[in-house]
């Protein structure tokens, strides 16, 4: 790949006063993330409130470019969730987007963009406890990580 | 350009107002692009709420409708079919969730109610790129196709085919009946397992509807609900089933004797070999591994010997392909190898069985003539039963395996009532799960036959004596956790209640059928509560243990709902099948063939002529694999398409613009 003039991400310091809260998109599968996530909300286990989801039927039809078109309409950091490895309804859907993930995790700093704002993670259906805190635990570590200033990137 | 849309904003009662003010978001709604109208109510599932989306669609003339409520997978469908009451393709309507993913989960008022508004804005953006797409219907074939022969996959098949259903079972092993033959009494009521079960199994030999297909094996489902293909291979028996009489001579005369998986390594059987002479068919089979002739390419004693000439060595695998509309999945399970429990002791002292094993000892057909004798011919004085070995223990199965408590019980009875009353037994639990019909009661009984149980797990099984009482015998050691102290139980005889597992071979027989596994290993069925007997695969439905560990009853009731399941599709003969799924576009395709290798269904070719990718509708699922790595965008997955998944994430960047807010603010 040709080298790029790579811009740093650049730290945006929030307002004063107001404390950072990260956007968040993410994009899961109907068979087990979002399943899971029905199953936390039947179970009333309370959330960071800065995910939204986006109902895929299977990880393996996420295009990078809605990761990217995620990032660039100003999500501080993107989720992709799915099935574990061997019990994609569509036999290993999961596996493609795993593939294509990890290419996008590559590519991506080349742009400025950490790589830790994009997340592949397997939640199964029966795992609303796990959907629970992994979309605490991803929250919080973008909150920790900080906005994403897309205006100042190359990409644009 | 579309134009009104209409948005309804449901308050579940107060499960979705009491955190969301679903007023202001269906305000909030009314004010954004190619809205007509925004309306909330109190339940929109009920029959006012769906008629006020009918008169609207009907009055208003509404193109597109967006219902913000609970999940989609519980009301998508009843709002799609109110839609399309209304006169709408329903495929125009768009359903977000503001309960499961809203109200119930975010903690703060004014949070939950701008993540309900920016979620209703998303769906508003998507809905205004739906298109209108039609379901197709499709014949379903009448004929199902049941796969394993246990009593589970017995009794689906007898359902099915006493309907008028063609069945055609497919059985790996050279007889049906599954664990079920290996027993010989069955808890609680201890009628003999071979009495319940060969008339069932001889009502499949006899059945014309039931097309029995031994050992066989599917190994490629090709198509969709009412319309698979499998292809079956069946491997050699070496002996002709039609000109067999079953006289059994052969197996008299064969001179190679190995030891028999049926009598779980207890007895021996010869190259030639028949689990019992109830098996159906009774049709003995010859084992390539062992048979002399099919080794060493002499002998043949067998062949001399049969008088119905029905011995064929030159019998050769075969294939054949069956036509189903609808697949049964039967597969059984397989028991733990408590080798790796080597604190146990299998396989070390030669007193320490096997739950299986100790009921073959129990067999009147099995290595003992039914009686229940140690390796050196004598009855045991004394024996410690011990449940849940591998079951409920995070190092092997955390799940509990339902029936060991219970086989112990009948164990106890068996050995009370066979070696006499004298006879020592300890059972070590963890605690008692007697939860069946009849069971508590047989539970009881035995109590009163005077056998001990001790609760707690033993941590070794060993052969060290400490005193005279314990010499030459295997010692228990536990921890009596009613008493809070240590014991040290001296036997002659440890039989294991070993857990019941996914089959060995579970994960590539649901890859074959296109179905999953959960996290135990076992088939998943499409619901834990609602849905326990059908899959996320349309037309494939899961029969006894393949889903988890089950008693007989159970089994069969399940076996039951899941050939009832089966009976419906095939009674309707129609299916209709949903349109969501891939299309490339000939104008943009590239002809790079990448998709081709992506789709795990085999659904897309290559045209020559055009040299452009083409998908066969009726054989793609729409996982969007080839969609997602469509390097030119020609492939897409209708309903899940570029244009509407990137009209989605504008909508929701109005909540994740550049220009933030701070957290609680109206996101608009
Ligand atoms: C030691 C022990 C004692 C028990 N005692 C009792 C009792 O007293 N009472 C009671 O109610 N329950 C008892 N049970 C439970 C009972 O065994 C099960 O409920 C019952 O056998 C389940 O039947 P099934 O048809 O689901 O499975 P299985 O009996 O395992 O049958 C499955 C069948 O499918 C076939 N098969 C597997 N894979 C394939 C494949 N890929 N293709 C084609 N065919 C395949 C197998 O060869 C087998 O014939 C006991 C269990 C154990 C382990
Ligand atoms: S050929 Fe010989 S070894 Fe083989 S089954 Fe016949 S008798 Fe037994
Ligand atoms: S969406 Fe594409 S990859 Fe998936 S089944 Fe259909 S054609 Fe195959
Ligand atoms: S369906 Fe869940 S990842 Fe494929």
């Amino acid at each position: 790949m040709q080298e790029l003039n790579v811009m740093p991400e650049t730290q945006n310091v929030p307002m004063p006063g107001a404390a950072f809260e990260p956007a968040i998109v993410a994009f899961v599968c109907n068979w087990c993330t979002y399943t899971a996530a029905d199953l936390a909300g039947t179970s009333r286990m309370v959330q960071s409130p800065n995910v939204r989801l986006v109902r895929m039927m299977c990880t393996g039809m996420v295009d990078p470019k809605y990761i990217i078109k995620a990032l660039l309409g100003g999500a501080d950091a993107v989720l992709i969730s799915g099935c574990h490895p061997g019990d994609c309804h569509y036999i290993n859907g999961n596996y493609k987007a795993r593939r294509r993930v990890k290419l996008l995790m590559e590519i991506l700093p080349r742009f400025g963009i950490d790589a830790r704002r994009i997340k592949l993670t397997w939640v199964g259906a029966s795992e609303g406890n796990e959907f629970a805190a992994t979309v605490n635990r991803f929250a919080a570590e973008i909150k920790e990580l900080g906005p994403i200033d897309t205006r100042n990137l190359p990409l644009l | 350009m579309p134009s009104g849309i209409g948005v309804y904003v449901c308050h579940c009662g107060t499960n979705i107002a009491g955190r969301v003010d679903s007023e202001g978001v269906a305000r909030h709604a009314a004010g954004l692009k190619n809205v007509a109208v925004a309306r909330d109510y109190k339940f929109m599932c009920s029959d006012p709420g769906q008629d006020m989306i009918i008169k609207d669609i009907r009055e208003m003339g509404l193109t597109r409708v967006v219902v913000a409520s609970c999940s989609p997978r519980l009301h998508e469908k009843t709002f799609q079919k109110a839609c399309q009451r209304g006169g709408l393709n329903p495929f125009l309507f768009q359903m977000t969730c503001i309960r499961e993913h809203c109200s119930w989960v975010v903690a703060d008022p004014a949070e939950a109610t701008a993540k309900a508004k920016t979620l209703v804005a998303a769906a508003v953006s998507r809905v205004n790129e739906h298109e209108e797409l039609y379901s197709r219907v499709e014949a379903v074939h009448p004929d199902v196709l049941v796969v394993g022969g246990g009593i589970a996959g017995i009794q689906a098949a007898l359902d099915i085919a006493r309907s008028g259903h063609k069945v055609h079972l497919v059985e790996r092993g050279p007889s049906i009946g599954g664990h079920m033959t290996q027993f010989d009494k069955t808890f609680p009521t201890l009628d003999c397992a071979a009495c319940i079960s060969t008339p069932k199994m001889v009502a499949v030999a006899q059945e014309p509807n039931i097309n029995l297909m031994t050992m066989s094996e599917v190994v490629e489902v090709k198509g969709y609900v009412g319309n698979y293909t499998a292809r079956i291979r069946t491997r050699p028996r070496y002996i002709d089933e039609d000109r067999c009489t079953g006289c059994g001579l052969c197996m008299e005369k064969c001179p190679k004797s190995v030891p028999s998986e049926f009598e779980e390594g207890l007895g021996k059987r010869k190259a030639v070999h028949r689990n019992s002479p109830q098996s159906v068919p009774n049709t003995p089979v010859i084992d390539p591994a062992s048979c002399i002739y099919l080794v060493k390419g002499k002998c043949g004693a067998c062949k001399q010997n049969c008088p119905s000439e029905a011995v064929d060595f030159e019998q050769q695998e075969r294939f054949l392909d069956v036509q189903a509309g609808t697949i049964v999945l039967a597969t059984g399970f397989d028991i733990l190898d408590p080798t790796a429990l080597s604190q146990y002791g299998f396989g070390r002292y030669p007193e320490v069985y096997t739950g299986l094993q100790f009921e073959r000892l129990n067999n009147a057909v099995g290595p003992t003539g039914g009686k229940i004798l140690m390796k050196n011919g004598q009855a045991p004085e004394s024996v410690a039963i011990i449940h849940c070995v591998g079951s409920r223990d995070k190092n092997h199965h955390a799940y509990c395996s339902r029936v060991c408590c219970m086989y112990a019980l009948k164990y106890d009875h068996l050995i009370k009532d066979k070696v006499g009353h004298h006879a020592r037994v300890f059972n070590f639990y963890i605690d008692m799960r007697c939860f069946g019909k009849g069971y508590e009661e047989f539970y009881r009984r035995v109590q009163e036959e005077g056998v001990t149980f001790i609760r707690g797990r033993p941590s070794e099984v060993t052969d060290q004596s400490i005193s005279v009482e314990e010499d030459g015998k295997l010692v228990v050691l536990a921890e009596d956790t009613l008493l809070g102290r240590p014991v040290r139980v001296a036997v002659d005889m440890v039989v294991l209640c070993t857990a019941m597992q996914p089959r060995r071979d579970a994960s590539e027989v649901a890859r074959i059928f296109g179905v999953s596994c959960g996290q135990d290993g076992f088939f998943l069925e499409e619901h834990p509560k609602l849905g326990p007997v059908s899959t996320a695969t349309d037309g494939i439905f899961l029969a006894g243990t393949c889903q988890g560990p089950k008693d007989i009853p159970d089994a069969v009731a399940h076996a039951s709902g899941g050939a009832g399941q089966a009976l419906s599709l095939a009674a309707r003969g129609q299916v209709s099948i949903s349109p969501t799924v891939s299309w490339i576009n000939p104008d943009i395709c590239i002809g790079c063939k990448m998709c081709v290798g992506l789709c795990a269904y085999s659904a897309i070719e290559f045209d020559e002529r055009r040299r452009v990718c083409v998908i066969n509708e009726a054989m793609c699922k729409g996982c969007g694999s080839c969609a997602g790595h469509c390097p030119s965008g020609a492939a897409q997955v209708r309903h899940f398409n570029e244009k509407q998944v990137f009209a989605e994430l504008e909508g929701l960047s109005q909540y994740v613009s550049p220009v933030r807010q701070p957290a609680g603010a109206d996101a608009t």
